[in-house]
């Protein structure tokens, strides 16, 4: 039995070392091990040994049996290590270096820089407020100061609709509704009121390279007590430096503004050449970006507010404008013609 | 406007000062300059007075003469010249050898066989008029030689301020305005304007004139005779051309030369046209014909100038030809009024013509200017032409005055405005520097509004800060953040969602963001075959193109889709862009914001495309709401709407909008080959929506189990529902695996995965649950696959 348990071993060895292929090694394993396998024929026939010998051959078929077993590990990790190889070789070398499939959306640029403005100003805790295209002419003109005979509320230059309501010439037109929703909150709680409401405005004019009869706007107010020019210079200094990401300098000149006094025109310091003079700025260093004010007395007291006891500051962002500085687009129209040749290459922000 | 600092200097010293400087002040203080800053005369030199001695024609030409020059030298110089009209005895401008005329030095050359030392000079060749025709004709009584710059005034810086930076101003419509300004900024006195005293003719007969209608503030008139000069000055034409105007002839040069000096309008009539000046309007429409000889239509809200009856000016705006001045006129009737601003503006909108003078009328002149401009123009006609006779008293009717203007404010209201600190020494002189009539009483101030700032410029508190601030220079604020408290920020639900619905159609689905116009363009629609949605128009509007204000962006967006078919075999394109729904009851527009989503493609089928678009306004639903929307067929009423596939969107039971295939007919103008699809929805109806935000529910541990049903069925909406109807908390999740169609119908395969949190799922149970779909459906006549 010795002999026998000892030629198995050397089988073993031997039929292992000539197997490559998993199933083999399978096969041999039942041979072998298996039910029916030669070791376990052996193990039945302990039943004839005397009782002397059965504890040694016991330890003699455990051993031959570990070994065989250690062997077939050996093969199998032995053959795993095979295949992978084999699977690894027959990957093929892929070619990533295909020109990647860019397909994408894109966003109107004003939304994009719509969104940059707004961003600045949420950080300097201005609410953004929305509000209609179509308008009265008492939030349109009247709550403005504006008069009746004034220039702007000529049907040549508004479009007025058949109700008597017309489609708002400047983002101002939401001032007085603003200032109303948040005038509680400033004379019960002192909260400031602080908000940009960008939007469409609509003046009739005809159109060329630099003119649309439809445009977007950016309206700002902040309205507290003891809010001064000072104020007014600092805050539009630093929003401006926030939106053009770089120091702008900001200067004043008088504008004439009916909603505001004093009221100005804002120039900032030339984008291109940063002052020293350039074609884009027709050399004069600066660039005139968005009218501006302290808001008009009877306009704060339109909107329900004592202008005894606050004061406020108000802008109006041409964002049709800043859009097409930022990206250098040359013509207006280009931004409502819809042309996706034109439009689907502001994928996204560059910021 | 241009603005010649010679003129201004005549009434504020600014010697020894940096006039470019003062110009730059001057754009941030007062009203914007424009860059380019013209130095007159400063392309010449050398030119000098000359007299032609003698004339001989040149013996091979017709047009050239020669002459010889006196230019105050020992000898005579040959020169050779082709202007027409020279005399022996003339005196002219001379270009001498080694002057310069722009790039080009003059210097002795051979001219068709004579040699020419210098050059005679028309005045256009000097810049100082436009008249070419031939050489300057000098009258005034100048020694030979004298170099020309240095007898008028041709030096000269002019610089241009934008009419619309001026429209609040009445008073810087004229130099002496402007000089008042240059006045405060340079800290010098500004001098009295030179009048004469029009009460030495108050013995005169008065002119017969009746101020009719109130659109007339004031009429001042005067009547002047014995005009012996035609033309005026060198160096009043000068100023007029450098000032944009043309030198005419006398009378009128100093009609503008006052304007100009004094923002005021004036006109000069003959007497014997305006024996009864009324000022008036008529009830009936007419022509007349102005100074021009153009006929214009005059209605009943133009106010006239008339002879009794008979117009003979547009008030304001433009004198009639039928009074001018004529060659036989003697006497003559300057006219220095004022009108209602608003009128004036308003009648030159409808005559569509507008000239100097309305521009000045519109912006409120002051009226007390009216006196002071006679004063001041018969100061100049009498130094001009000595023999020139006033021969009427000064006649003025004075329709009402503005009020006076006197403000009362404190050094707090001032500091808390500038939020800087001004001293109260700099706040009364820079008032006083600009003609108000400040005085303080310490911190107390008091303001009187002088009358040119009075007509409607200066009436508030809040108008003296800015003349304060402007002179102090918004360059020199000290600027600094606001004291006020911080308060958190919460984003608009609206806002949030607009911003959501672009970044899924961008980022997720590829989609453009178009933009687009509120109108329906009558000419793109008719060629799309699509009607004009009947909606509110915009008055008077008189291109049908804009006319009507839009119901929906879809055709808009059908119309875009158009123009872009070369753009790419697929695309999709959105907006979210304001609609009007007709008015709401208070009478106001029913203004809509709606998200518009359009897809095309020339790749897939109608049917794979609107599911596509479905599905991405279910994304959207659900990114936002955390909600399933539903789609219920509706009816086809508009002509871009398919008759069989047009389904409204609903979610929570609320119908946000509607989903459809472009109309066969409409979808061949746009592409014959292509698939079209729209939808729309109510952007703010949407938001309104209650999220339902993410449930979060603890994993079960016991495995899933999925079972797969196929129906016999055309639409998924009955099997969805009766899903939906077994209400069985166990079914997480329902998948279509598959759809097909053979000979017997369509069948639409169903995953439905069955989840336990307590324990592990039976078959039976699971089996229950699909058994009651399937017997639901079966009453439904839907019938599993066999």
């Amino acid at each position: 039995m010795r002999e026998k348990l000892e030629a198995i071993r050397v089988k073993a060895e031997a039929e292992l070392s000539a197997i490559t292929e998993q199933s083999e090694l399978e096969n041999f394993r039942v041979q072998v091990l298996g039910k029916k396998g030669e070791l376990t024929s052996l193990l039945k026939m302990m039943g004839s040994l005397s009782a002397e010998e059965r504890p040694i051959m016991g330890q003699v078929v455990n051993e031959t049996r570990a070994f065989v077993e250690q062997k077939i590990a050996e093969k199998q990790a032995e053959i795993k290590e095979l295949e992978l190889k084999k699977e690894i070789e027959s990957t093929p070398v892929f070619d990533i270096s295909v020109p990647a499939n860019l397909t994408r959306g894109s966003y109107h640029p004003i939304t994009l820089v719509q969104r940059q403005c707004e961003s600045v100003f949420r950080t300097m805790g201005f609410n953004i407020e929305d509000y209609s295209e179509i308008v009265t002419d008492y939030e349109c003109f009247e709550a403005l100061n504006i008069p009746k005979d004034h220039p702007a509320r000529d049907m040549q230059d508004t479009y007025y609709l058949e109700n008597g309501q017309l489609l708002k010439s400047h983002t101002s037109a939401a001032q007085n509704a603003i200032y109303k929703k948040y005038k509680d909150a400033l004379v019960n709680d002192g909260m400031p009121i602080k908000a940009i409401f960008p939007g469409r405005c609509f003046r009739n004019e005809a159109t060329d390279a630099c003119h649309e009869n439809t445009f977007f706007q950016m309206e700002g107010v902040m309205v507290d007590k003891d809010i001064s020019i000072s104020n007014l210079i600092y805050f539009m200094k630093t929003m401006l430096s926030e939106v053009f990401q770089k120091d702008i300098k900001v200067r004043l000149r008088p504008g004439f503004f009916p909603f505001v006094e004093p009221g100005f025109e804002l120039d900032i310091s030339c984008l291109i050449c940063g002052g020293e003079g350039c074609p884009s700025c027709k050399h004069s260093g600066w660039l005139e970006l968005c009218p501006c004010g302290m808001i008009h007395p009877e306009v704060l007291k339109a909107g329900g507010i004592d202008p005894e006891e606050y004061t406020g500051f108000a802008f109006g962002l041409g964002l049709t404008r800043l859009a097409m500085m930022k990206y250098g687009v040359k013509d207006i129209r280009d931004l409502n013609s819809g042309s996706l040749k034109t439009l689907s290459q502001f994928t996204d922000d560059e910021n | 406007m241009f603005l010649s600092m010679n003129w201004i200097s005549d009434f504020v010293d600014l010697t020894g000062l940096d006039k470019m400087e003062l110009i730059r002040k001057f754009s941030l203080s007062t009203a914007e300059v424009e860059n380019e800053i013209f130095f007159k005369g400063s392309d010449f030199s050398g030119i000098v007075v000359a007299e032609i001695k003698s004339v001989e024609d040149h013996p091979k030409s017709e047009k050239l003469h020669l002459l010889k020059v006196d230019i105050g030298e020992a000898e005579l110089v040959d020169v050779v010249c082709g202007a027409p009209n020279v005399r022996v005895g003339m005196k002219t401008a001379f270009a001498k050898v080694g002057a310069k005329i722009g790039e080009i030095e003059i210097a002795p050359r051979p001219l068709a066989g004579f040699m020419s030392n210098g050059m005679c000079c028309s005045e256009k060749e000097i810049g100082i008029s436009d008249d070419n025709s031939g050489i300057m004709d000098i009258t005034d009584d100048v020694v030979n030689g004298t170099d020309l710059k240095d007898i008028y005034e041709i030096d000269d810086i002019v610089f241009e301020v934008d009419n619309k930076s001026l429209t609040n101003r009445p008073d810087l419509w004229g130099h002496y305005g402007i000089a008042r300004e240059f006045a405060s900024l340079a800290g010098r006195e500004l001098k009295p304007l030179p009048q004469v005293d029009l009460s030495q003719y108050n013995n005169l007969p008065k002119v017969d004139l009746k101020i009719e209608d109130d659109l007339c503030q004031r009429y001042s008139c005067l009547q002047v005779e014995n005009i012996t000069k035609n033309v005026s000055p060198v160096n009043m034409r000068i100023r007029l051309y450098y000032c944009g105007m043309r030198g005419i002839n006398l009378l009128a040069d100093l009609t503008n030369y006052l304007m100009l000096e004094m923002g005021q309008p004036m006109h000069a009539f003959d007497s014997r046209k305006v024996e009864k000046i009324r000022i008036k309007c008529f009830a009936e429409p007419f022509t007349f014909q102005t100074l021009d000889g153009v006929d214009r239509n005059i209605d009943e809200n133009t106010l006239m100038i008339c002879n009794d009856n008979t117009p003979v000016a547009i008030a304001g705006i433009m004198g009639g030809l039928d009074s001018e001045i004529v060659e036989d006129t003697t006497t003559l009737t300057l006219e220095s009024a004022t009108f209602n601003a608003a009128s004036i503006r308003k009648s030159t909108v409808r005559l569509g013509h507008r000239t100097d003078a309305s521009n000045r009328y519109e912006k409120c002149l002051d009226p007390e200017m009216t006196v002071p401009a006679i004063a001041r123009f018969v100061n100049l006609l009498v130094s001009i032409d000595p023999d020139a006779k006033v021969v009427s008293a000064l006649t003025d009717e004075y329709a009402y005055k503005y009020p006076k203007v006197t403000l009362d404010f404190d050094k707090a209201f001032i500091d808390k405005y500038t939020g800087i600190e001004i001293a109260n020494d700099t706040i009364v002189n820079t008032l006083n520097s600009l003609g108000f009539k400040a005085s303080n009483d310490g911190d107390n101030f008091t303001v009187e509004v002088p009358s040119w700032r009075a007509t409607k410029d200066v009436t508030i508190k809040a108008d003296i800060v800015e003349e304060i601030t402007r002179i102090y220079g918004y360059d020199n604020f000290d600027i600094h953040t606001a004291a006020a408290p911080l308060y958190p920020v919460r984003a608009k639900a609206e806002k949030t969602v607009e911003d959501r619905i672009k970044d899924i159609l961008v980022h997720r689905y590829s989609l453009h963001e178009l933009h687009s116009y509120v109108w329906q363009y009558y000419d793109e629609y008719k060629a799309l075959g699509m009607d004009i949605e009947e909606n509110i128009k915009l008055q008077g509007a008189t291109n049908p193109n804009i006319e009507t204000i839009r119901k929906s962006i879809i055709p808009t967006q059908l119309c875009q889709v158009k123009t872009n078919t070369n753009f790419s075999t697929d695309f999709g394109v959105f907006e979210i862009g304001r609609t009007v729904d007709g008015l709401k009851s208070d009478g106001l527009c029913n203004e809509r914001k709606k998200l518009c989503v359009t897809l095309y493609s020339k790749t897939k089928s109608l049917e794979s495309l609107y599911v596509e678009l479905a599905t991405m306004l279910s994304v959207i639903s659900d990114n936002i709401k955390h909600k399933a929307l539903n789609f219920t067929p509706m009816e086809a009423t508009l002509s871009y709407e398919h008759p069989r596939n047009l389904n409204a969107i609903s979610c929570d039971g609320v119908v946000l909008g509607k989903i459809g295939v472009v109309h066969p007919t409409v979808a061949k103008k746009i592409d014959k080959k292509a698939s079209i699809v729209f939808a729309e929805i109510d952007v703010p109806m949407l938001t309104e929506v209650a999220d339902a935000g993410i449930h979060y529910e603890e994993p079960s541990k016991f495995p899933n189990m999925e079972i797969d049903l196929s129906f016999m069925s055309e639409t998924f909406a009955p099997i969805g529902k009766a899903i939906k109807d077994a209400n069985c908390e166990l079914i997480k999740n329902v998948q279509v695996v598959d759809t097909y169609r053979d000979e017997n119908g369509k069948s639409i395969t169903v995953r439905l995965t069955f989840s336990n949190p307590q324990k592990t799922l039976t078959t039976e149970e699971v089996m229950e649950v699909a058994n009651g779909i399937i017997e639901a459906l079966a009453k439904e006549n839907i019938a599993l696959k066999s």
